[in-house]
């Protein structure tokens, strides 16, 4: 693999650009993997990755329907943080925070990882009453946080209208420092190179339609192009379309699929650099290094595959966004689009074995996923490497939809599910 | 955006006056108290979420505030019926997919 460097970029701008190798192969699958990731998003790609350096597990296959990283790891705002009320998440999304912090280095590819810090609104008593408990959890945990209150808030984000006109005065904030955006394509191609440098075979255009199986356990997974592609191990991480992979495999996941929106504006000179998020008003913003506008909020509530959801959720969100900043009321938005999320009742994801042995799902990221996607990958990956759960992915398990363990999060996930 | 014609007010009217409600037909455990863990656990959480023909619950929640069924492709996004509470559905997966071509 070419190693990408300052000085390198120098001398390939000297002989005109012609000279750069391809990012990654484009195999003909083998006969026979031992373990294989069905979808190559951001989470089977880290997990792929990982899979490869920390567990040296090589003979391995990422097979993708479309093209890599092109569902939601394409589609989302690209937020990362990790201030989660509950131990299990917050050990979760803290061990991919660690992750994030040396991301760039470790795969010698920039995922443009900004920590210029998050910002989660308050916006009533109620509001303030849970900020104060999380932070109190984070700080417990290890994890960053403050709680600031409104003036505090004005000096890190002098545009946003914090006084007390709106109809829902913004009355304080948690705020971590730690958390941020990254490049989330980037984060794809980076843990894809990385993954097909250390000998992953990355198949794309290649859709599942089935699973062979022999005595309740997975062996291999059939395609149209390639047949049957025998396999050990088979992790699943295909976001909005698990229940539908899940359904092949004989069983139901606790999951219901629904659209998500965002969009951008056209590009603007800086003007908000962290990153915004209310509960309350349900609105989240940030801006890109391009200079547009980065808006989200909730998803569509009918299910839905079909990558686009419905207008009055984005008046919704837009309406939100001008509570905040009434000054960007004059923005014109550049584009809209829609991603299929996989969410769960508790807001939190599946990491999991199946009723169908030696079959991985990882999905229920719902929301929230992309700033998991390192810690995600790194916990499947040992998962399948030994066939155990690692202990932070263990209380994820779907049979916690059975025994009750649920865990709650739908006060730290940001906006509302 | 939908035009959803609501069953009770006999007339279409727009996504924004309706609420979903999840899948429809789900049907509550007659005994609830003797229910297996797994039996509960799949009442409460387990959803069908099919790709394609979905019968869901809505409610006419700034209408007619009545909960009433529609047949839907969720791939699509079409609406191939309204219909009461209460009543069975007259389009199904097995009715429509060797039209649609949708699984």
């Amino acid at each position: 693999m070419q190693q990408y460097s300052g000085f390198g970029l120098l001398k390939h701008a000297i002989t005109h650009h012609e000279n750069w190798q391809r990012v990654w192969r484009n195999p003909t699958p083998k006969k026979s993997y031992d373990v294989i990731i069905v979808g190559g998003g951001g989470h089977g790609l880290a997990t792929a990755y990982y899979l490869a350096k920390e567990f040296g597990i090589t003979n391995v296959a990422v097979i993708e329907k479309g093209y890599l990283g092109g569902g939601n790891t394409a589609r989302n705002t690209t937020i990362v943080r990790s201030n989660y009320l509950w131990d299990e998440s917050a050990f979760l999304y803290e061990h991919a925070m660690k992750l994030w912090e040396g991301l760039s280095q470790d795969l010698n590819y920039n995922v443009m990882f900004s920590q210029r810090g998050v910002l989660n609104l308050g916006h009533t008593l109620q509001d303030m009453r849970d900020i104060n408990r999380r932070v109190n959890a984070n700080r417990l945990n290890g994890i960053d946080g403050e709680v600031l209150d409104p003036q505090s808030i004005k000096e890190i984000v002098p545009h946003m209208d914090c006084s007390a006109n709106p109809r829902y005065p913004v009355m304080g904030a948690s705020w971590q420092p730690r958390g941020g955006v990254a490049r989330h394509d980037a984060v794809a191609w980076g843990f894809a190179r990385g993954a097909d440098a250390l000998g992953v075979d990355l198949i794309q255009q290649c859709e599942v339609e089935g699973f062979e199986m022999e005595d309740g356990a997975v062996t291999g997974v059939k395609t149209a192009q390639y047949g049957t592609i025998k396999a050990g191990r088979v992790g699943c991480v295909v976001a909005g379309n698990s229940g539908v992979v899940a359904n092949m495999a004989g069983f139901q996941l606790p999951l219901e699929s629904h659209p998500l929106q965002a969009f951008v504006s056209e590009p603007i000179k800086p003007i908000l650099d962290t990153v915004v998020m209310s509960n309350h008003v349900h609105g989240y913003i940030s801006q890109s290094d391009k200079g547009d506008l980065v808006i989200g909020a909730g998803v569509d509530s009918y299910n839905g595959y079909g990558q686009r959801g419905s207008y009055n959720t984005i008046e919704g969100n837009v309406a939100a966004i001008m509570e905040l900043f009434p000054l960007f009321s004059r923005v014109r938005m550049n584009r809209q689009w829609g991603g299929i999320v996989d969410t769960c009742a508790d807001a939190c994801p599946i990491l999991s074995k199946t009723p169908v042995e030696n079959l991985f799902f990882n999905c229920g990221w719902g929301t929230g996923g992309f700033k998991a996607t390192p810690g995600s990958g790194h916990v499947f990956a040992a998962s399948l490497a030994k066939g155990e759960m690692h202990p932070l992915a263990a209380p994820f398990s779907m049979d916690r939809f059975h025994t009750g363990a649920l865990i709650d999060e739908h006060g730290a996930a940001g906006v509302a599910h | 955006m939908f035009n959803i014609h609501c069953p009770y007010c006999e007339e279409y009217r727009s996504e924004e006056e309706f609420h979903p409600s999840g899948e429809a037909h789900i049907e509550r455990p007659k005994d609830p108290a003797n229910c297996t863990e797994e039996e509960w656990g799949n009442y409460l959480f387990f959803r069908k979420n099919p790709r394609g023909i979905h019968h869901e619950l809505w409610h006419h929640s700034i209408g007619c505030r009545k909960f009433f069924n529609i047949t839907r492709n969720t791939q699509t996004y079409e609406i191939l019926e309204t219909y009461k509470s209460g009543e069975k559905p007259t389009i199904t997966a097995s009715t429509v997919s060797k039209k649609t071509g949708v699984k």
